[in-house]
């Protein structure tokens, strides 16, 4: 064989095991979408085909929307993730700054302590969290929802390593034009970090859109309830009798990120994957 | 400057979990006015569960098929898409989707394409003539259809941290590896990239073994456990526990447990950093 020969074969044999990948993980999605344009009839019968003989997306869609509250959840969705991310902002990066830039006693034991809370999953803290929550009568609301997650050792982590690297002229020029501390974090640092903060906004509202553990303990109203609790419910009360709108309620939900993700790949990976660079 | 994140620190994160270790020594119910001590009553409990048994030997399970899996078709895939030119961004777009997909949303799409009657995969399998099982409904196949739920969503995100390890790969390696007689492409694999990608191969690891023990959203929307708890892992049992149940003692050693897992994998990422898988 040739070189010629062999780069050949090398190719077709590259694209024929990268399809076929992609195509078990295409699957899920193609016939999530092939249901949810199909009627009833359609979907239950033996017979497997991914176009649809007559068209029924628009009538799923109208019976998803009319049987749940899909709006409902939807900004249920962004009330949540957009709270917490503000909150995350507002609280991590004053302490990132100070972490970074100033000298004060107990700093080094403080960012120890940022480092090991890094380190602390989620559900570890979920039973003595809830019973403070109850305790204080907030279960059950907003608060219950973003309240938790308004500290992120990570965020904190993540701002302080960046503003490592913002010069100290910078900030000395600004304490000589008589910029207050905080003023220095908002109108100093925060303009110099946006694509940090960009990347920290879509870890963070990803994982919070997604989230489905900590919602389920504190919620039981039907209108707080996040985009996968309100997807989960309208499964349970639906089950196994109206697949196509279900199928269309599932595209209602992953849609605002999957969009998202495809105008902006680059910068979602790179948001998705920051724990890869601890 | 620090006080409100320090606060929240110790109210949210430090504290909880110090609570967490603390409430699983005691027999604390949500709703009942007191509580007491019992040393290592709620340990003894769990250590005589049968359900405690099955669920951590599920979890393991699934952290053992879940993780070789995932990682190795992770790596597999980056050096597909590393080794040729064309349609590059094609495919980390395609298999990175499902990282970025609800999974709650999605896996009740794997639901009914798992349906006994009308499902997808068994249409396929009875078009090559196999019978077709009852996936989630049959305590043989339960949580192996997890573990390819599982698969299926960690796959894209262990693609990227790999292809991010490849691309920092110096070129230079590759021709100084090819003048000392290292031709083809395993020789250059396993001489430079298998090497050179050890860090990242150890974080990768680590974290989607962080990741599949934490295993919950499936397990809870597809079965539940079941059937007969085939399919119970350690996290669903302890939301059972504490917030079923209310058994909020019970449910702390559970956690508890699900920490001393978390704390190893960690350990054992830190001591493989140190002794010098870094050869760059």
């Amino acid at each position: 064989m040739t070189p010629r020969h062999r780069s050949i074969v090398w190719s077709f044999t590259r694209h024929s095991l990268l399809l076929c990948g992609a195509a078990f993980i295409l699957l899920p999605f193609l016939w999530m979408i092939s249901t949810a344009s199909k009627p009833q009839t359609e979907i239950f019968t033996k017979s497997i085909h991914f176009i649809p003989h007559s068209f029924a997306l628009w009538d799923n869609f109208a019976t998803a929307f009319g049987k749940a509250n899909l709006w409902r959840f939807l900004v249920n969705g962004v009330v949540v993730t957009v709270s917490i991310f503000l909150l995350q902002v507002l609280i991590a990066l004053p302490a990132a700054y100070a972490l970074a830039k100033l000298r004060f006693a107990g700093r080094e034991v403080l960012f120890a302590l940022v480092l090991f809370c890094i380190l602390i999953p989620p559900q570890a803290t979920a039973i003595p969290v809830f019973l403070l929550f109850h305790k204080l009568g907030i279960l059950d609301s907003y608060a219950a929802l973003i309240v938790p997650f308004t500290i992120s050792a990570f965020g904190i982590f993540l701002m302080r390593q960046f503003f490592k690297t913002v010069p100290d002229d910078l900030i000395e020029a600004a304490r000589m034009d008589g910029i207050s501390e905080f003023g220095i974090v908002w109108r100093v640092m925060l303009p110099t970090a946006i694509p940090a903060l960009t990347a920290f906004g879509i870890f963070s509202v990803v994982a919070h859109w997604n989230d489905y553990f900590w919602p389920l303990i504190v919620l039981n109203s039907e209108h707080l309830r996040t985009p996968p609790l309100g997807v989960a419910s309208f499964r349970n009360e639906e089950a196994g009798t109206n697949y196509g709108p279900l199928m269309a309620a599932a595209i209602v939900i992953i849609a605002p990120l999957v969009v998202a993700f495809l105008l902006a790949q680059r910068r979602f990976i790179e948001g998705i994957t920051l724990t890869g660079i601890k | 400057m620090v006080a409100p994140a320090f606060t929240l620190m110790c109210l949210l994160l430090l504290g909880p979990l110090l609570g967490v270790i603390a409430l699983s020594f005691t027999d604390y119910q949500l709703g009942s006015p007191q509580f007491s001590w019992i040393g290592l009553a709620n340990y003894q409990d769990m250590f005589g569960d049968r359900v405690f048994w099955l669920s951590l030997r599920n979890t393991l399970t699934y952290v053992a098929i879940v993780v070789p899996a995932a990682v190795a078709l992770g790596l597999a895939v980056a050096l597909l898409i590393e080794s040729g030119g064309s349609l590059r961004t094609w495919y980390r777009t395609i298999y990175f989707l499902p990282v970025m997909a609800t999974l709650i949303a999605m896996s009740i799409v794997w639901e009914f394409m798992l349906h006994p009657q009308f499902g997808l995969i068994n249409g396929l399998l009875h078009g090559i003539g196999f019978e077709g099982f009852s996936w989630l409904q049959d305590r043989r196949t339960a949580l192996y259809a997890l573990c390819v739920i599982g698969i299926w969503q960690a796959l894209g995100f262990n693609m990227v941290l790999f292809l991010a390890g490849l691309v920092s790969i110096p070129r230079q390696l590759y021709d100084a590896a090819e003048i000392d007689g290292a031709h083809g492409a395993w020789a250059r694999f396993r001489l430079v990239t298998w090497p050179m990608l050890g860090p990242t191969t150890v974080f990768v690891v680590v974290i989607t073994g962080i990741r599949s023990f934490q295993v919950f959203d499936t397990v809870h929307v597809l079965t539940k456990g079941g059937p007969s708890k085939s399919s119970e892992v350690l996290i669903h049992t302890m939301y059972v526990e504490s917030f079923e149940f209310f058994r909020s003692g019970y449910g702390a050693a559970l956690t508890v447990v699900f920490l001393v897992f978390v704390l190893l994998l960690t350990l054992i990422k830190s001591a493989l950093a140190n002794r010098g898988v870094h050869y760059a």
